[in-house]
């Protein structure tokens, strides 16, 4: 059984300011149970990738409202393959289109919570996934 | 008989009675004629028999060119003012060459990184007969520094130039996130700003100080306004600071506010919030000038209030937005078009919204009368207890929080304005909060198929060849001179104005002036707490 609670970073990446899904979502990730790290804003795929390894995280919570999900979440899973960390859950929220959901999966995002997702049904997601992991 | 009453408690926290009658009006409480202190009812005494309100949708994406045919479509089609949308570098102060900006070139907003892009945004269009909003707040001293240069090859003279600037910061460390520097050389360029333009270009509103985002991230409708003023108390206190007198500019500080949740706490909240400044400007800051004390706004039916879901029922209650925003006295309205929860507006969402307006307007007999809702019981009673719950938030800021510079440079705010999004949207969730379409009548089997405003990465090689060609014709000399100027300036209490007017007239790139100030000011590290 797992000893060490999950541990979930929420990043905003690229240069998008609107953080109330980002802060919304940490809050009730926390009060479900989890440890939960928020990057802040205007973060680049590089500095989240190096708060992920710092933090030893085993969720990276991406989320993005500016309609460019697709390249960065191109970059963080060519650099999360490079370095052996495609373990990481990689999870996007945000403003996504549902006909881009296909291609972030292809990329190797394993959920995709478009706005409005319940919480619930984020936190047994994770829940769900972390138990196949350990 | 036996049917239990439904209590009802707004997002304010106030409770709502059944009925109301004569006595829940505080006969103390001044309502006043139209155009009088303290403007309860409006701040002209014919309001929209004189002048219907100001139509002002958002726009802007691409290309300079193409954003200047978005305006020119929406002027040809009746609207009488514009609300330029910038892309996410420019409003971070990065030229469309730099890495950072990969991805987001054109794609929020136009592309802005010199003087030559806002000359072409604006081509053809006569800055003294449209009046422009330039949704701008980081560098917004520098792109409103181009925009009176544009002006100025117009042949208008600065002392004529109309026209309002976004430029709140505060705001962005509450809300919306474009923020760059640290919050003290964030808000002395304001005072910069403020400054200038009551003494050079008097007609230009420099600040809209931003009750609108606050909501937006989260605050209920008391916090907006009690934030938002202590917002703008703050720039009227820098603009005191450079010797003004309160009656040369306050008057010339105007309000952003927002629209969505319910009716008539909404339309209470604009009421009360008119009160309340007056009230301020004049017993706090001793204005004398009438027009000092008048709040001036763009009330616009707001994102929060919309769906992704059935997002065709978000034109339903633009309309019901657009009712609330005329019958609370608003000067300029704007609303977000219904396909907005997905995407930057289409042309056809764009059009509905403007003739929601139009039709409320010209159709409806919405304008006939001036303040129709006063002496009503219910609305003059809630106006009452909004506007003591603002006093009171108010006082919370000042005496609990230090200010609201230090409550903003600590995150308190953010933090108190980011767990009540998080009961809200707990609310939405759990139904406790009604959403049609979402936690009511929802349709589980829909699929997501609005039309979306198409995105063209080739824009930014674009962009970025068509400042490689200014940059290669331009005076390199001159741009550096203009620069150390920028510097100076920066680095002294000098206001920052004149320099980067000469810094944009030699078409120093906005990234180049951004990347100065970035080395003399810093940038603002964000306290995260949640």
């Amino acid at each position: 059984m797992t000893t060490k609670p999950i541990r979930i970073l929420i990043a905003k990446p690229g240069l998008d300011g609107h953080d109330r899904g980002a802060k919304v979502v940490a809050i009730a990730l926390r009060n479900a149970g989890f440890e939960v790290i928020y990057t802040g804003l205007h973060q680049t795929v590089d500095q989240i990738f190096d708060t992920a390894l710092e933090e030893d995280v085993d969720v990276i919570g991406l989320s993005i409202l500016s309609g460019a999900h697709l390249p960065i979440a191109e970059k963080l899973m060519a650099k999360l393959k490079q370095t052996g960390m495609d373990d990481k859950i990689v999870l996007i929220g945000g403003n996504i289109p549902e006909r881009d959901i296909p291609s972030l999966k292809a990329l190797g995002v394993v959920g995709v919570f478009p706005t409005g997702s319940p919480f619930d049904e984020i936190a047994s997601f994770i829940q769900s996934k972390t138990l196949k992991v350990s | 008989m036996s049917a239990k009453i439904r209590e009802v408690v707004l997002e304010s926290g106030i409770q709502v009675k059944p009925v109301y009658n004569p006595e829940d009006v505080d006969p103390k409480q001044e309502i006043g004629q139209p155009g009088e202190f303290p403007f309860t009812r409006g701040i002209h005494p014919y309001m929209y028999r004189q002048r219907p309100f100001t139509m002002r949708q958002y726009a802007g994406f691409g290309a300079p060119h193409e954003t200047n045919q978005r305006f020119k479509f929406l002027i040809e089609n009746g609207q009488n003012a514009l609300n330029v949308a910038f892309d996410l570098p420019t409003q971070m102060g990065l030229d469309s060459s730099d890495p950072l900006a990969e991805g987001e070139v054109g794609r929020v907003g136009m592309a802005v990184d010199t003087l030559a892009d806002m000359e072409v945004a604006f081509a053809g269009i006569p800055l003294d007969q449209i009046s422009v909003s330039l949704t701008i707040n980081a560098v917004a001293a520098p792109i409103m520094a181009m925009y009176f240069v544009v002006a100025e090859k117009q042949g208008i003279p600065l002392a004529e130039v109309r026209g309002t600037a976004q430029n709140d910061i505060l705001k962005e460390y509450i809300g919306r996130g474009a923020w760059i520097f640290p919050v003290e050389p964030g808000v002395r360029l304001i005072g910069d700003t403020i400054e200038f333009c009551a003494r050079h270009a008097p007609k230009y509103y420099p600040v809209s100080v931003c009750g609108y985002h606050i909501r937006e991230s989260g605050a209920n409708p008391v916090q907006e306004i009690a934030y938002a003023y202590a917002i703008a108390k703050e720039y009227i206190k820098r603009g005191l600071g450079r010797g003004l007198n309160v009656d040369d500019f306050a008057g010339q500080i105007s309000f952003n506010l927002d629209i969505f949740g319910n009716f008539f706490e909404q339309i209470a909240k604009f009421r009360a919030a008119r009160r309340l400044w007056a009230r301020i400007i004049r017993d706090e800051f001793g204005a004398k000038n009438p027009n000092t004390m008048m709040m001036k706004m763009i009330a616009g039916g707001g994102g929060g209030g919309l769906t992704i879901e059935q997002p065709e029922n978000n034109i339903v209650r633009g309309a019901y937005y657009a009712l609330i925003s005329a019958l609370s006295g608003t000067q300029t309205m704007a609303l977000c078009s219904y396909d907005e929860a997905h995407t930057i507006p289409t042309e056809k969402a764009a059009l509905i919204s403007l003739r929601t307006m139009q039709i409320l307007i010209e159709e409806m007999g919405i304008g006939d009368t001036v303040d129709p809702l006063a002496g009503s019981y219910y609305v003059e009673s809630l106006t009452n207890e909004i506007e003591a719950r603002i006093v009171t938030e108010m006082k919370r800021v000042e005496d609990e929080w230090g200010g609201i510079v230090k409550a903003v440079s600590a995150g308190i705010v953010q933090g108190e304005v980011a767990h009540q999004a998080f009961a809200y949207e707990k609310g939405i969730q759990d139904g406790s909060i009604p959403k049609v379409g979402v936690n009511r009548y929802r349709m589980e089997e829909e699929k997501r198929d609005v039309a979306l405003h198409p995105y063209n990465p080739q824009q930014a090689d674009e962009s970025i060849r068509r400042t490689a060609e200014v940059i290669a014709r331009r005076d390199s000399n001159a741009v550096k001179a203009a620069l150390e100027k920028v510097r100076d300036a920066a680095s002294s209490d000098q206001n920052l104005m004149p320099s980067l007017l000469e810094a944009v007239r030699a078409y120093a790139t906005l990234g180049e002036i951004t990347g100065v100030l970035k080395e003399v000011f810093g940038e603002f590290s964000e306290p995260v707490k949640l």
